[in-house]
């Protein structure tokens, strides 16, 4: 399979690039910030993206989907990157499907998700920078569980239809095994979700699980063999934040590039001066390698791979990285302007930092790939 | 089983019985590649049956057209072969200028007839190529060459220097850039190739930071170069040089993959590092496995006609940096024990060799500046 998208996975990209820019460009979240939204995305949009079929990409055929890849996701993510649309697509289409697919609840939750009605959340994290750890507590409790702990950075928590838990059943919080994944629907008593407006005006909660009861048909997959559905939602959800990150920085290098082009200072442009057109160049190589990454770890996903592990940990640290450098070079070369609300550039600086820190930044998993070499 | 299976288990069951176990060592040092060349005295039973295999199936060159001694793959089976020799850690069989710069620039440029005498030969290994390119004072810029080749009716009359030629000493024939008119830069410089053996040529070696001299000094001291030799038109061969600097990018780009079989940086990594050469050496991987995927998506648009023609710069200068970058990181990991030039535990000072011979990387077919320049202004069409 060759690492450049094959002629329906273009189309798919036009249409969504189409599509978004249209109805959800930047001035759509500017305007949900200055309007103080307190849902952190808009029902609207999200209904017209099930109605696109966008929300159903990675869902089978037999369930209804398109029963397509994590190519096709990320293509769709990319484009909510560039135009910096609050959305949970990146939640409940990519990482709560993968989370979901092939087990009991997918009959469930499948059918809202492809209307546009159900919005997923993920309380995985416990602590400001992401670990591979689950303390968060479910005891026996009749023929259900009883989860008691707190979770952070949970995107949507606090609007969220469906709420999956990581969730530790057995051993402590650093192993590997011994975790339930736990479907946890709105509403549940004994749960308090405390939103948080985050530096890119996006919100996030702070879940508090108070011995929140929970049947035991709320367990995805197997109890005590959570990781696997764990896994698979941390690889969908580090492969497409990946995809959002090059949206995120290649929409930066692109405005920034343009700006290079039509600013004149000493009389030239500044586009000219050529200590500006190697970090330019510099910042184009970077993001390009970035894509190359990303789209590899996406086909291998698709694939099926068993190094596909490996090749998202790189993805997701290059287009961190790459991404990083993007708004840096971007606020800088833009000058003051840059520096001002009005303008969208630093938007761009707040999602990049939010999103690297999503699912465990590049030195999360540079640390990772370190281990799994023996290092 | 569709086409490309069958070929994949076919590749995969040749490849077995056919690489030699020392074919899939790692690559320890400048030694242990196969440049191929009249003089094959210096080559392993296993280095020379490997290359002779490989050759006459033409899978040294596997998408070249079976009729100049290439394996006339398709882009699918070649990237089989690929992905199969590394999944053996196989070496590459034949490494050589002729296979990765002249031999493209012949099939874009050259005659039937200079197709069918140079590529089976460069194919199988027997002639070894230079390349004659930089001058002392034409290195960047080098447009302003100066090395003159005279009308002289049925063949050129060559007279000038050359510099950096890599290997001089050792190749058989050398592609040359020759000034065929002094009143203009670009449009008055001719493509030629002529044997090394031809009267008047001589070189000497540069001895070089590494205590090795890979480069050579080349002097033509009225050569005479048969006019059938000159590949392209006359005062055309800007063209022939830029298009085969593209292709010799892609050549170094490669150093960034690191060697075939192995990765030395993590082996000194397990031996032990601190706590922050540890953080800098798995960021660094980091870097070369999302480098690695890039060359495979190069390859792959490259092929699918989907690559931006001056994407080799960014693949040179991003592949040489990181080559930096790993021989950086080697000499921190060894400690001084990565310091011992002659010792034989050392292999003779191998690793700070390699470490002193990788800073010409990213001088060597074009500065990094000079990449940079050309992105800015190809790709990113930034203002003169």
């Amino acid at each position: 399979m060759p690492l450049y998208l094959n002629d329906e996975q273009a189309m798919l990209r036009d249409t969504a690039k189409d599509f978004i820019a249209e109805h959800a460009p930047v001035k759509h979240m500017r305007a949900l910030r200055d309007a103080n939204d307190q849902t952190g995305f808009s029902r609207d949009l999200w209904k017209s993206f099930a109605e696109m079929g966008f929300t159903g990409i990675l869902i089978g055929e037999d369930n209804g989907g398109l029963g397509l890849g994590h190519v096709e996701a990320g293509v769709v993510l990319e484009e909510i990157g560039r135009n910096l649309s609050p959305s949970p697509f990146l939640a409940t289409a990519v990482a709560a499907v993968e989370a979901l697919k092939g087990t009991a609840q997918a009959g469930k939750y499948f059918p809202g998700i492809l209307s546009g009605d159900t919005v997923a959340a993920l309380a995985i994290d416990e602590q400001a920078k992401f670990r591979d750890s689950v303390a968060l507590k479910a005891e026996r409790s009749g023929n259900g569980f009883k989860l008691t702990g707190k979770k952070q950075f949970v995107a949507h928590g606090h609007v969220a239809d469906l709420i999956i838990v990581a969730a530790r059943t057995a051993g402590s919080a650093d192993d590997e095994d011994g975790v339930t994944l736990f479907a946890v629907d709105k509403g549940a008593a004994g749960l308090t979700a405390e939103a948080e407006r985050m530096a890119d005006s996006s919100l996030t909660t702070r879940l508090d699980f108070d011995g929140v009861e929970v049947t035991a048909d709320a367990v995805i997959g197997e109890v005590d063999a959570g990781r696997d559905p764990l896994d698979r939602l941390l690889r969908a959800g580090r492969t497409g934040a990946a995809s959002e990150l090059l949206g995120v920085g290649g929409g930066t290098m692109d405005m920034t590039v343009e700006y290079l082009k039509q600013r004149k200072q000493f009389g030239v442009l500044i586009g000219s001066f050529q200590a500006l057109q190697h970090r330019a160049a510099h910042l184009y190589s970077e993001m390009e390698v970035a894509r190359a990454a990303t789209l590899r770890a996406q086909q291998m996903l698709d694939s099926g791979s068993d190094r596909a592990d490996e090749a998202v940990s790189v993805a997701k640290a290059q287009a961190g990285l790459a991404t990083m450098l993007a708004v840096q070079e971007g606020v800088q070369m833009f000058g003051g302007i840059g520096m001002t609300d009005e303008f969208d550039i630093g938007f761009y600086m707040k999602r990049q930092r939010v999103l690297a820190e999503m699912f465990g930044d590049a030195n999360f998993h540079a640390d990772k790939l370190a281990r799994n070499a023996g290092y | 089983m569709s086409d490309l299976e069958t070929f994949r288990a076919d590749t995969r069951a040749w490849l077995e019985a056919n690489c030699p176990p020392e074919m899939r060592e790692p690559v320890r040092s400048d030694k242990d590649a196969v440049w191929g060349g009249r003089d094959q005295s210096m080559l392993s039973p296993a280095q020379k049956a490997w290359m002779d295999k490989m050759g006459a199936r033409g899978w040294t060159v596997p998408d070249w057209p079976k009729e100049y001694g290439g394996g006339g793959l398709s882009p699918a089976e070649s990237k089989i072969l690929r992905e199969e020799m590394q999944r053996i850690r196989a070496r590459n069989p034949l490494n050589s200028f002729g296979i990765s710069m002249l031999g493209p620039a012949l099939l874009k440029y050259g005659t039937e007839v200079q197709k069918r005498e140079h590529l089976p030969k460069i194919a199988r290994g027997e002639i070894r190529w230079c390349q004659g390119y930089s001058e002392p004072g034409a290195g960047s810029d080098l447009a302003g060459l100066q090395t003159s080749a005279e009308d002289k009716g049925d063949y050129y009359l060559v007279n000038g220097q050359k510099v950096w030629t890599s290997y001089a000493d050792q190749a058989d024939w050398i592609f040359c850039l020759v000034r065929t008119d002094k009143s203009v830069k670009q449009a008055g410089i001719s493509f030629v190739l002529f044997d090394m053996a031809s009267e008047g040529v001589s070189t000497k070696p540069i001895l070089l930071i590494s205590g090795y001299s890979p480069f050579c000094e080349t002097f033509f001291d009225n050569v005479k170069v048969p006019k059938q030799n000159l590949v392209h038109e006359e005062n055309k061969g800007w063209d022939v040089a830029k298009y085969l600097l593209g292709h010799e990018r892609e050549m170094i780009s490669g150093m960034g993959l690191g060697a075939a079989g192995g990765n030395p940086l993590v082996e000194a990594a397990k031996k032990g590092a601190d706590t922050i050469l540890r953080g800098q050496i798995a960021l660094f991987e980091i870097r070369a496995k999302a480098f690695n995927a890039m060359s495979e998506k190069f390859i792959d648009d490259l092929k699918g006609g989907k690559a931006h023609p001056a994407q080799p710069s960014m693949m040179k200068y991003y592949g040489t940096e990181l080559n930096k970058s790993r021989h950086e990181l080697m000499m921190a990991a060894g400690g001084s024990d990565a310091l011992e030039w002659e010792s034989e535990r050392s292999n003779k000072g191998s690793g700070p060799r390699a470490w002193l011979r990788t800073k010409a990387n990213s001088i060597e077919g074009g500065t990094s500046e000079v990449q940079l320049n050309i992105i800015s202004k190809r790709i990113l069409e930034l203002p003169s």
